[in-house]
């Protein structure tokens, strides 16, 4: 199917333009879904630092407040936590709030509203009381973007019931989990990868949502499943198609959501293959890797053949230096290191 | 008066009842602090937002809250208005426009900010009035909230209660300058200071504050000085534990809010004995039937745990 495709290669492309099939970049998804929740649905609106910008947060916001007008795309004051209880007061009252971070690492400045607040409200509230917010945030990468402008943050909250967690890895993702966040009910964190937004692929033109919790084949094998996580499908995908050539048939699985997480899907590639890789977006200790490891644990333990593998940042804060990025960020050769250990 | 009469003895029940330890969750009282609840909520429709914080009673019953639905949330039952799940300190009745109470200490303030952003952009005529103490006044969720509502001119009436303490620390502790409403003002929204024992003053000043916001002029600020007699939490005093002078509450317990406002009208005849009895017995017999209801009503089932963490439509 087109949409469980992720492109990699212009012979696709290609092929999609023969069949009649659009493709746009991942930032172009982001856009068009916005615009068009926005057309659609008067409760939707968009709240951010700076995201009437002529830049627009790397163009997935450009030209919509001109289009939208500056109350339904609103540029704020720099008051991350406030303004988060501001947007969780709207979705309580109804509206559809869209709040909008140009990186993950200014979400732990709205924790306090986030865990304590919109994750809870539902529940304490006895059900009666919904919070369907949602909330972008873009993890950057490269370019010396350093310890505070480049982090996933994911597994932490990952750790608090009430909130879901997508990580769309392609565009046709990016389009229909983000609409999906919006119809949902419940608070939505929506984190994106930098390395993604220029990617191209299949994108239908009218609005459709991607159901959250449900994983994806990205690539299907029979000898190692490797889990991996938003840019990190692109990577296992180049590393499985170099496995190939090794004789190595591996399976990529694409959670798409960590909350909730699709074990099902992940279980039953196991079941398969005996042997996992995980490879995520953030450092290695207790995040979404750690708990994908332990799903495996619990449910079926006699079902690895070899020690499992996480495929993640170190557990430091991420250098500036060029030199030092490249020590620090693994891609698709660590994936196949990862995958032939475990066959060794 | 029958509304400050009502949260006193609502509190007074609780009181009286809290030591058969069948509430087992913290309480806030706000013996003291009716004028505040009463003066301000008597302008509000049940249409307008509220949001409060942990010591949230008189508001939320001020704001016309069914009594016995929060009582029977004090004692954790699935008839509370959490269904047993917020205990005191999260009341929420959508139905009157209370949509959560939260308990960390400002963070309902930008909530609150949030339901007149909401009000805004749908062009309803709608206020938001949003309870936090003087401690709320401290965190940057309070500065944060004001700046966006006066930037974006919305409909929010600010009620800092100033009771004078965040738990046992004394405002003097916390904060050079003890004018809380002149740092609102600093922000260009109307802010005066207000005696929260006096609930015809607190009444006027929301007047003006109301029509201010109703108008779509932008939020207006209340300081309304008054005190709790109560401790921080909990059905005692705590000037025995040596939290604060006995003396300093002895003087503002000769300002009782009720009290005088009582003597008042029976000064001026507006109000006599008689009738005074007959609001005494119509609020005992409703608080009766409260406790009787919160006592008779069943616990949740075990598999209430794992509902409501998560809204899925259809169940």
């Amino acid at each position: 199917m087109p949409w469980t495709k992720v492109l990699v290669d212009q012979e696709d492309l290609e092929r999609f333009h023969q069949e009649g099939k659009r493709t746009i970049k991942y930032v172009e998804a982001l856009r068009e879904a916005q615009a068009q929740l926005l057309e659609s649905d008067s409760r939707v609106f968009l709240l951010g630092e700076g995201i009437d910008d002529p830049g627009g947060v790397f163009g997935s916001t450009k030209g919509l407040a001109q289009e939208f007008g500056s109350s339904r795309v609103m540029d704020i004051p720099i008051a991350e936590n406030g303004m988060t209880g501001v947007a969780v007061g709207a979705a309580t009252a109804g509206m559809r709030p869209i709040f909008i971070h140009m990186r993950m690492d200014f979400l732990p400045m709205c924790m306090d509203q986030l865990i304590n607040h919109a994750a809870k409200w539902h529940y304490m509230t006895g059900g009666s009381v919904r919070v369907p917010l949602v909330v972008r945030s873009i993890i950057g990468r490269g370019w010396g973007s350093a310890g505070q402008h480049s982090q996933g943050l994911h597994g932490l909250f990952l750790h608090v019931p009430g909130l879901r967690i997508a990580l769309p890895a392609t565009p046709y993702d990016a389009k229909g989990m983000l609409i999906a966040a919006v119809e949902d009910e419940n608070p939505v964190l929506v984190c994106e990868h930098r390395w993604l937004y220029n990617t191209i692929g299949f994108v239908p033109e009218g609005l459709y949502s991607v159901p959250l919790g449900q994983a994806l084949i990205r690539n299907p094998g029979t000898d190692v499943t490797v889990v991996a996580l938003s840019y990190m499908v692109l990577e296992a995908l180049k590393a499985a198609r170099d496995l190939e050539q090794e004789g190595v048939s591996v399976e990529v699985v694409d959670p798409r959501t960590i909350a909730p997480l699709d074990a099902d899907t992940i279980l039953e590639s196991l079941s398969k293959t005996g042997r996992l890789v995980v490879a995520d977006v953030a450092s290695r200790t207790g995040g979404a890797c750690a708990e994908i490891g332990c799903l495996v644990a619990e449910r079926i333990p006699l079902a690895l053949k070899a020690p499992l593998k996480r495929v993640a940042f170190p557990d430091a804060p991420t250098p500036a230096s060029p030199v030092l990025e490249q020590a620090y960020y693994p891609g698709a050769e660590a994936i196949k290191q990862a995958v032939r250990e475990t066959l060794a | 008066m029958r509304m400050m009469l009502f949260i006193r003895r609502f509190e007074e029940r609780v009181i009286s009842l809290y030591p058969q330890q069948e509430m087992k969750t913290p309480i806030h009282l706000c013996i003291g602090q009716e004028a505040v609840a009463a003066g301000v909520c008597a302008h509000l429709t049940p249409h307008d937002y509220l949001s409060s914080t942990h010591r949230s009673h008189g508001h939320c019953l001020a704001k016309g809250m069914d009594p016995q639905l929060l009582l029977a949330e004090f004692y954790g039952k699935v008839t509370g208005c959490c269904r047993g799940k917020g205990g005191s300190m999260h009341a929420a009745c959508p139905e009157r426009g209370i949509l959560g109470t939260s308990a960390i200490v400002g963070g309902g303030i930008p909530i609150g900010v949030g339901h007149a952003l909401a009000a805004k952009l749908r062009m309803e005529k709608r206020l938001s009035v949003v309870f936090f103490g003087d401690g709320a006044s401290e965190e940057g969720s309070f500065q944060e909230s004001l700046n966006f509502a006066v930037l974006k001119e919305l409909p929010v009436v600010f009620v800092c209660e100033n009771n004078f303490y965040a738990t046992n620390s004394p405002l003097k502790a916390r904060q050079p300058h003890q004018d809380i409403h002149r740092r609102a003002a600093s922000f260009g929204s109307p802010a005066e200071v207000v005696d929260g024992n006096n609930v015809w003053d607190v009444y006027r000043a929301a007047e003006r504050a109301v029509r201010h916001a109703r108008a779509g002029r932008g939020p207006y600020f209340l300081e309304c000085r008054t005190y709790r007699w109560q401790g921080h939490v909990g059905p005692n005093c705590d000037w025995q534990k040596g939290c604060r002078p006995k003396g300093e509450l002895l003087e503002w317990m000769d300002r009782c809010p009720v009290e005088a406002f009582r003597s008042t009208l029976m000064r001026e005849g507006i109000l006599d004995e008689p009738t005074m009895d007959s609001i005494n017995r119509e609020v005992s017999a409703i608080l009766d039937s409260a406790v009787l209801f919160a006592q008779e009503s069943t616990f949740p089932d075990a598999e209430e745990v794992m509902r409501n963490v998560y809204y899925m439509s259809g169940a």
